[in-house]
């Protein structure tokens, strides 16, 4: 790449770039409302075009992540040529300051950061979930305990904590993946707490417990069936923040740590290459704002779905 | 009940303090040693000990370090001994400055563009700003960042090094900080103006709405007279919200741009490990995030009739 | 009166409406006409669903986000308003058509004054200055009967009761002068004795200044009280429309000779329980409260076998919170609850299986007292199989008993979500779960209340039908009387958590009436269009302004 692109040029990318993620979403979900079952068939085809837009950009990078080792030409951290090499057809997207292959590290790097991601994900969500829930069923002193505590632990921006955390435990994946999922539990126990909230004051929660339903029964049978659609909503939503988080951390060089693959390392890396006008470092950082696009896209739709339902 | 929330605010900062404080001790091993290394000798270790205070008990070293806070000393770096009241000085300042630039053009645009997207809901604008605010929510700042220095910076419009003279004009600093104070804007906006139309479309669902209009008041007059003046609260929230989240968003912008705040020097005394500069900044940091939190609860009490005028 | 020469204020022909659900249109006003004069009150009366407020939007020109006139005329005054420009009928609004909405505390802006909100319409309209609005608001607090004219303007309207807030509502609707005022359901939030007082403000004030009025209620009582003229609406349609002594005396269509023929229901009541029988119930002198403010004081009564104690009041006379004191869910501070003879333990998380068993409850809000996403099976199975051990083919095969005993047919319903059933439905739903238990006590808490009239006549012959049937004894919340008539044995009053009065049903609705019950008792509209009239005569209350 040679000097800045003009405006008009840029425009014309946009365009033809939109052109083709709409063709494709259409595409898409026409595909998926001919595959699935009749009852999910129609809730896919009205589906908005953001929506299967986004599943299907979710299913690209779940496929990048599970087969990076089969599709990707090189190893992840192998030394394969000089530094900073342009495009070409050997390395589709040149090299990175080690001489490493940009699209094998891009690809191990779904692997890598979306993996951390998903597992940090997972334990806020199962902790802040599980608390919340007991919190909002039980009342009395354990909800008031658990509900100060994370009074008190929201009360410090979450970035900020992580970095005070990360100081005193030392920068590794196993202590960032501990520091996120603390901080964003507290988010999640917050939501489903407040969820959980509104559906026992209703009035079969009432009848259950008069019966003489024991917490497991009225928690799983009685709540979680209820609580379902917003929770899984603030998965993905959960999902997006740890996403960023982690990947502001990587950037910051406090996540994970050299030589694995990671894009927000990746483009801290490499960032002096944009000085130079050549947008190769934005890939990473792309690739994570494709997928945080996406998953709030179809987050988006699950949520407008939940409220119209009610109507 | 205003009193009642800024003693609450008086002790959630002490809890605070305490948490920053007690989060240090819980290091593992030795801070001496941490520091010094594992080659230092055993006199020496004691010696730099008795130099930190280390061998008073917790409780004692607490208020004092409480207790110079207060006063505006932080103690000493330990990386480089300076005073921690120098370092950080300046570079408050700095950021300060950076995020009330943002908040400058971001607040009235934010709320500008929510009442617009609520009064013309589920119309073609409405649901372009969707798709375009949801997919800024989703992108890294430092992406945000780095688009911004290919098409502004590369372009020669505006300096990708946000270095300031203190010396130098306004005009000069507003322009050498214009990059970074939009990159700020791009990511909070979006946030904001979500979070704003959403509390106008719930506010305009009520029946006090539809009695206005069935009053044949103008729609001017509807959204000034009936809905803003209940719509204060949430707003306020709304605004105070985003700029909490400011604070975080500036850490990752300062280092993008290489520009001299309190959230670059957080993060290199992270890598280095000086706890108590990190400690300095991350109670700046957490204190500035309730202060506004308090300030917002404040004021929208104060807007709400219901409790002001008493029954 | 006017005559049929005069041109009517309004006219609609052939209005139809339609509204979206799920992203379709279907059509909820289908094909209404509709004439007013001047100085005439209409009657637009029928269950939910009848579509009588979304007519009364539209005689505005209104309609609800969602909605979307799709046929006919609607004029007022020589007005077309389906035609007329936005700015026209927004000239209209609130000068020269008023609107008085059904919760004045949600429809009054909190953040405003009331005197502020009254002299909105007026000012805006340049119907008259601001001054000479504020003198008017005065006046017409003054004529509306609220208590301190001079000054209630300048509360906000948290600072207000509820009856207060209706009044100040339709003062503000006169504010303009109207020539047509529609009434959306004005009374029916109010407890009966708030609804005498402001059902008479609202008609003094109308006669008054000769507006003409749509009175729009799902109570006949009230509307026989209002209207000159009354318009029976059914899903959407006209039934039939005459003037209100006709009306009243004598409905030509059969769905409204049903809905005159619900009033009037009314089961003798069974020979009281001999004195040597045991109550299956006995409360026994409970106080109880939340905190530190006691709510009930001293309560006692029995509940026997195979009898219906009426437990009746007013919004918090604590008759929901004696049912609380019964489940166990709140604990008295004094006094005990029996059972059968023997003493609960207060609080339910410590009575065992059975006693937890042998009373149950029946909600009166049957979406909120249904897991909606449960199956019928499970919701009615779960009793069955937590309680008796049942299950597989032997659950099932109760669950199916269970359904034919409450009227609904097994194979249809069995399946289904709580969300696939009509509101009577689900009430079914809601007595078989209780009956599933096999209990001997069922507390039903105002189970018909937010049924419509025929529904609601259903769900209390089938109670009925099973108390006969297994025994039961039932304790029955309600604020009304025609509820209370239709199937108590006994009564008990309760005002500000004390009973007042108890006694059995025949007895209690015969003179001499403790002062309260009296209230109570003649502040229940009748179906006589002439009733307000006697019983404000008997109270010695003149009409106001006079």
């Amino acid at each position: 790449m040679n000097g800045p692109t003009p405006f008009w040029l840029s425009a014309v990318y946009v365009a033809l770039v939109f052109a083709c993620a709409v063709g494709l979403a259409a595409g898409f979900r026409a595909l998926l409302a001919l595959a699935a079952p009749a009852g999910l068939a129609r809730t896919l085809r009205t589906a908005p075009l953001t929506a299967s837009f986004g599943l299907l950009v979710i299913l690209v990078y779940v496929i990048a992540a599970l087969f990076a080792p089969l599709i990707a030409p090189f190893g992840e951290r192998e030394v394969v040529g000089g530094q900073f090499l342009p495009w070409d057809s050997v390395h589709l997207l040149g090299t990175d300051n080690l001489g490493r292959d940009m699209f094998t590290r891009l690809l191990y790097g779904a692997r890598n950061t979306v993996g951390v991601a998903f597992i940090t994900t997972g334990l806020a969500f199962s902790a802040g979930a599980v608390l919340g829930l007991l919190a909002a069923v039980v009342g009395g002193w354990l909800d008031q305990l658990l509900s100060r505590t994370v009074d008190v632990l929201m009360a410090i921006p979450a970035l900020i904590f992580a970095l005070l955390l990360l100081t005193i435990l030392g920068t590794s994946v196993v202590n960032m993946i501990l520091v996120i999922a603390l901080i964003d539990s507290t988010r999640v126990f917050r939501l489903a707490r407040a969820v959980a909230m509104n559906i026992v004051v209703m009035d079969y929660i009432e009848a259950a417990r008069l019966r003489g339903e024991g917490l497991y029964h009225l928690i799983l049978r009685e709540i979680l069936p209820n609580a379902a659609a917003p929770l899984v909503a603030e998965f993905g939503l959960r999902f997006c923040f740890v996403f960023l988080s982690i990947s502001a951390l990587s950037f910051l060089g406090l996540g994970m740590q050299p030589p694995t693959a990671d894009w927000g390392s990746m483009v801290r890396e490499n960032a002096t290459l944009i000085t130079f006008g050549d947008v190769t470092p934005l890939l990473p950082a792309g690739a994570i704002a494709l997928l945080t696009v996406a998953v709030n896209f179809v987050v988006d739709w699950m949520l407008h779905r939940a409220s119209g339902l009610k109507e | 009940m205003v009193a009642r929330r800024l003693g609450l605010g008086v002790l959630t900062l002490f809890v605070i303090s305490l948490l920053i404080f007690g989060a240090v001790e819980l290091l593992p091993g030795d801070l001496a040693q941490e520091i010094l290394g594992q080659s230092a000798t055993e006199e020496t270790v004691a010696a730099f000990r008795r130099e930190l205070g280390l061998d008073l008990p917790a409780y004692q070293r607490y208020l004092a370090w409480l207790g110079g806070v207060v006063q505006g000393d932080f103690g000493t770096s330990l990386a480089n001994g300076r005073p921690i009241a120098d370092l950080i000085g300046v570079r408050l300042g700095n950021t300060l400055f950076l995020a009330l630039y943002a908040a400058v053009i971001a607040v009235p645009l934010a709320l500008m563009l929510g009442i617009l997207a609520a009064l013309y809901r589920n119309s073609l604008f409405d649901r372009a700003i969707n798709v375009v605010t949801l997919t800024s929510i989703s992108f890294p700042e430092f992406f945000v960042a780095y688009i911004l220095i290919v098409y502004l910076s590369q372009t020669g419009f505006f300096p990708s090094i946000a270095r300031i003279d203190p010396d130098a004009g306004l005009g000069e600093k507003l322009y050498r900080t214009f990059l970074p104070a939009l990159t700020l804007t791009l990511v909070v906006t979006a946030h904001m103006m979500r979070m704003t139309r959403a509390a106008i479309i719930n506010l305009l669902a009520s029946p006090y709405i539809e009695m206005a209009r069935l009053k044949g008041l103008s729609p001017a007059r509807v959204i000034l007279k009936h809905a803003l003046p209940n719509a204060l609260a949430p707003i306020i929230n709304v605004v105070a919200l985003n700029l909490a989240y400011l604070i975080t968003g500036v850490v990752v912008v300062e280092v993008v741009f290489v520009y001299p705040g309190l959230g670059q020097l957080m993060v290199d005394s992270v890598s280095k490990r000086d706890i108590t500069v990190v400690q300095a900044a991350a109670l700046i940091f957490a204190c500035a995030y309730v202060l506004l939190n308090l300030l917002a609860d404040v004021l929208s009490t104060l807007s709400n009739p219901r409790l002001v005028h008493k029954r | 009166m006017t005559t049929a020469e005069q041109t009517p204020l309004l006219e609609i022909r052939g209005l139809r409406i339609e509204g979206r659900s799920e992203g379709r249109w279907s059509e909820i006003v289908k094909g209404i006409d509709l004439t007013l004069h001047r100085g005439e009150v209409l009657g637009l009366i029928g269950e939910s669903g009848a579509g009588k407020s979304t007519v009364g939007l539209a005689a505005m020109g209104f309609t609800r986000d969602g909605c979307r006139i799709s046929g006919g005329s609607i004029r007022f005054d020589g007005t077309d308003l389906r035609s007329a420009p936005i700015r026209e009928r927004r000239r209209l609004r609130g000068n020269r058509i008023a609107y008085v909405a059904q919760s004045a505390a949600a429809s009054f802006n909190p953040a405003h004054r009331l005197i502020d909100q009254y002299c909105e319409a007026p000012v805006q309209h340049g119907v008259m200055g601001r001054a000479a609005a504020m003198a008017d608001a005065v006046d017409l607090y003054r004529r509306m009967r609220l208590p301190d004219p001079e000054d209630i303007g300048f509360r906000y309207p948290h600072q207000v009761s509820g009856g207060q807030l209706q009044r100040a509502m339709t003062a503000m609707a006169m504010s303009s002068r109207p020539d047509l005022i529609i009434f959306d359901e004005p009374t029916t939030a109010l407890d009966v004795t708030t609804q005498i007082e402001v059902l008479a403000a609202i008609r003094d004030i109308v006669e008054q200044f000769d507006t003409a009025a749509i009175y729009i209620t799902h109570d006949l009582a009230v509307v026989a009280q209002m209207a000159d003229r009354i318009k029976v609406l059914l899903q959407g349609e006209e039934v039939e429309e005459a003037d209100t002594e006709t009306m009243l005396a004598s409905p030509r269509q059969a769905y409204t000779k049903s809905l005159w023929a619900v009033r009037s229901h009314a089961r003798p009541e069974r020979p009281p329980a001999g004195p040597e029988e045991t109550p299956v119930v006995s409360v026994r002198g409970v106080t109880a409260g939340y905190g530190e403010i006691p709510v009930l004081h001293d309560v006692s009564f029995d509940i026997h076998a195979r009898r219906t104690v009426a437990v009746v009041g007013e919004s918090g006379s604590g008759k929901s919170t004696t049912a609380r004191v019964i489940t166990g869910l709140l604990p008295p501070s004094a006094g005990e609850v029996l059972f059968n003879g023997t003493a609960l333990p207060p609080s339910y998380r410590s009575r065992d299986k059975d006693q937890l068993r042998q009373a149950q409850m029946i909600y009166q809000m049957a979406d909120t007292a249904l897991n909606p996403k449960h199956r019928i099976r499970e919701i009615i199975g779960r009793p069955v199989a937590f309680y008796l051990g049942l299950s597989g083919k032997r659950l099932t095969e109760r669950v199916r008993e269970l359904l034919s005993l409450i009227e609904l047919e097994p194979d249809e319903f069995i399946d289904r979500l709580p969300s696939e059933l009509s509101g009577g439905q689900k009430q079914r739903i809601g007595i078989a779960r209780a009956l599933a238990a096999e209990p001997q006590f069922i507390i039903c808490d105002e189970v018909t209340s937010a049924l419509d009239q025929l529904v609601a006549e259903g769900i209390l012959t089938l109670l009925d039908r099973l108390q006969g049937e297994l025994d039961l004894a039932y304790m029955f919340i309600t604020h009304d009387l025609a509820t209370v008539r239709a199937i108590a044995d006994e009564v008990v009053v309760m005002k500000e958590g004390k009973v007042v009065e108890q006694g059995g049903k025949t007895e209690m609705f015969r003179p001499p009436h403790d002062p309260y019950t009296e209230l109570l008792l003649s502040s229940v509209p009748e179906m006589d269009a002439h009733w307000l009239d006697r019983l404000l005569a008997e109270r010695g209350e003149v009409p106001a302004g006079e």
